[in-house]
């Protein structure tokens, strides 16, 4: 990876630009963005490795984040434990749903995982909403003011952006590392063709479940550094559709499969989702997800690789199509 | 008394729920293809039947066939500028194309109408009859037999007639249907069309008995996979008695437990199914 690095310099720049970034911009608004790109990033690229990687479309991966996300508040409320003790429950809890999911669905079509996906989400998010022991439809909070530095209760949004950082490093620097073992092959081979992967004897069916786990680790860690950064969460921050949405979008609008293609993805949609919320106002949350309906659809219909593969397709094609 | 409403409420949504899953499930059969906006189509027809008769003061009759002609020609443009080209690309594509449109449909939706429930204006449906002593109101009670009717009208259309075993040759064997003359294309975009118009005219059915709000699109795009995946994928009397029986376990899980737990009951069963028999009680392994 430092090889890597440095024989590339757009990686390098990023790098300083990320480290830099809320020295720079000290104002709370930006540095607020920052967080917020960074736990997309983390997120959509978590979705990345099964829905991109493995090509097994899910669109209910809300249903890991918000264990991940329930996991530290409901550890604090019932033990009084800082809330970073419920992360190994979260990831634990998720990657069981994710076996039980993975299982009975892996073995028929793809169509069939993405329906089952989202109906277990919904399944989820209606059950929260209804289960007392989870605080129902109001959720659960931590700590109102922090007991210590574990209880992760920061006034400024620096630590939280450097602490989002590291596992965003940490889970493309394992993805990388992944996408060049024989691991790698086989998702590229399953998502080829499931049928031509297993005749050249790639265990398709366990090549799938561990690239769901995985996924669903990493999203479940995403859920709970954001309840543990909101001290807050109900059903509909946790499971709804719209958390499923956004790592879909972000992973698609990017580049699925590639691994920094839900990155990209990330730093164009969040400054514009930012930007819409800014011109709308309050009321225009409605009008953002009509955007982004508008946009999978876009992608899905002319850029199916999303913007990586736009790119690659005009840099590679030479300067003269740049002129005409 | 009450328990024999309750169980013929049920079985009177249910036809609505195995009208618009019959939908959805011959676009499964025919191209492999599930559409995750099919509850948004249904959705559609409601509010097609609430401008009708606002706008014209049509009666069931006039805005039932506006709704299914509305959505019919929806479906077709969807399948021409949409689906035929994102069914030569990657899965990816295929599944977010109409997840995207979905989430499109839906709240272009909530912006135009806003979230507020609404329901029909009085009808010539309105009131109630007594059965057996049993107080039904009509609207039901008309909604849930034309629903019958019509899903039984599509399987029939499916089996008896030239358009249906065209279709279904493009469903067997795309290639092979070319040979004969059968042009897939067009097949496939009736397709679209037909899927669609039964959710509209399910949604204009709903609508005159039960107030909706936009967001109705996504509990009964879920029922109508969940109906699908009990009745078998491309099978529309799986839908019809998968329809029945869904919509009777929602009603009865209503009454007993609670109407919250009406959906948990439903999804529930679904996650039940996708451990138990994944390929639905009449699909084939």
């Amino acid at each position: 990876m430092k090889a890597a690095l440095a024989r590339n310099p757009i990686l390098l720049l990023t790098a300083a630009a990320l480290l830099f970034y809320p020295v720079v911009f000290t104002d709370a608004f930006y540095r607020d963005i920052g967080v917020t790109f960074l736990l997309a990033a983390i997120s959509a690229s978590a979705w990345n490795i099964v829905g991109g990687y493995a090509g097994q479309v899910s669109v209910g991966h809300a249903m890991f984040f918000g264990i991940g996300a329930y996991a530290p508040l409901l550890v604090y409320t019932v033990t009084g434990w800082p809330p970073m003790a419920g992360i190994p429950v979260g990831v634990i809890l998720g990657c069981a749903l994710a076996l039980a999911i993975g299982k009975p669905s892996f073995r028929l079509t793809g169509h069939y995982f993405s329906m089952a996906t989202i109906a277990v989400a919904e399944l989820i998010r209606i059950f929260f909403g209804t289960w007392a022991f989870v605080g129902a439809a109001i959720g659960l909070q931590g700590p109102a003011v922090g007991r210590g530095w574990w209880d992760l209760t920061f006034r400024s949004e620096v630590p939280y952006y450097y602490i989002f950082l590291a596992v965003l490093v940490v889970l493309l620097a394992l993805t990388w590392t992944l996408e060049r073992r024989r691991f790698g092959y086989y998702l590229r081979a399953t998502k080829a063709g499931e049928r031509a992967a297993r005749s050249l004897g790639v265990p398709v069916r366990s090549t799938k479940m561990q690239a769901l786990v995985l996924s669903a680790t990493f999203t479940s860690i995403a859920g709970s550094l954001y309840s543990i950064k909101t001290g807050f969460i109900d059903p509909e921050s946790g499971f709804g559709i719209l958390v499923s949405v956004q790592m879909v979008i972000i992973a698609a609008l990017g580049g699925a499969g590639t691994l920094f293609g839900p990155f990209i993805g990330a730093l164009v949609l969040i400054p514009l989702q930012t930007a819409t919320n800014t011109w709308f106002g309050g009321g225009g949350t409605g009008l953002t997800y009509i955007l982004y309906g508008g946009i999978i659809v876009l992608i899905a219909r002319y850029e199916p690789g999303g913007v990586l593969d736009l790119w690659t397709r005009l840099t590679s094609r030479g300067g003269r199509d740049h002129a005409s | 008394m009450l328990l024999l409403q309750v169980v013929i409420g049920g079985l009177l949504v249910g036809a609505i729920y195995a009208l618009f899953s019959s939908g959805l499930t011959l676009i499964w059969g025919m191209m492999n293809f599930i559409n995750f906006a099919h509850g948004e189509f249904v959705m559609l027809g409601m509010y097609v039947a609430l401008l009708v008769v606002v706008w014209l003061g049509g009666g069931p009759a006039v805005f039932g066939f506006a709704a299914a002609f509305a959505l019919f020609v929806l479906g077709v443009v969807i399948y021409m500028s949409l689906i035929r080209e994102v069914l030569r690309g990657p899965m990816l594509s295929q599944i977010l194309s109409t997840f995207g449109l979905a989430l499109l449909l839906r709240y272009t939706a909530f912006w135009i109408f806003s979230a507020n429930f609404v329901s029909l204006p009085q009808t010539s449906l309105s009131g109630t009859v007594d059965i057996g002593g049993v107080l039904m109101p009509v609207a039901q009670l008309v909604a849930g037999v034309v629903a019958i009717a019509l899903t039984i009208g599509l399987h029939l259309l499916l089996t008896r007639t030239t358009v249906g075993s065209k279709l279904l040759a493009v469903a067997e064997d795309r290639q092979a249907a070319m040979l004969v003359g059968i042009r897939p294309d067009r097949m496939q975009a009736l397709a679209w069309g037909l899927s669609a118009a039964a959710a509209g005219i399910a949604g204009a059915l709903m609508a005159t008995a039960y107030p909706w709000s936009p967001s109705v699109g996504e509990t009964f795009g879920l029922t109508a996979f969940v109906v699908v995946a009990l009745g078998g994928f491309g099978s529309v009397p799986g839908a019809l008695i998968a329809g029945l029986l869904i919509g009777l376990i929602q009603s009865l899980s209503a009454f007993w437990l609670g109407a919250i737990y009406k959906d948990i009951v439903v999804y529930a069963l679904f996650v039940a199914l996708l451990w138990l028999r994944p390929q639905g009680l009449m699909g084939k392994a």
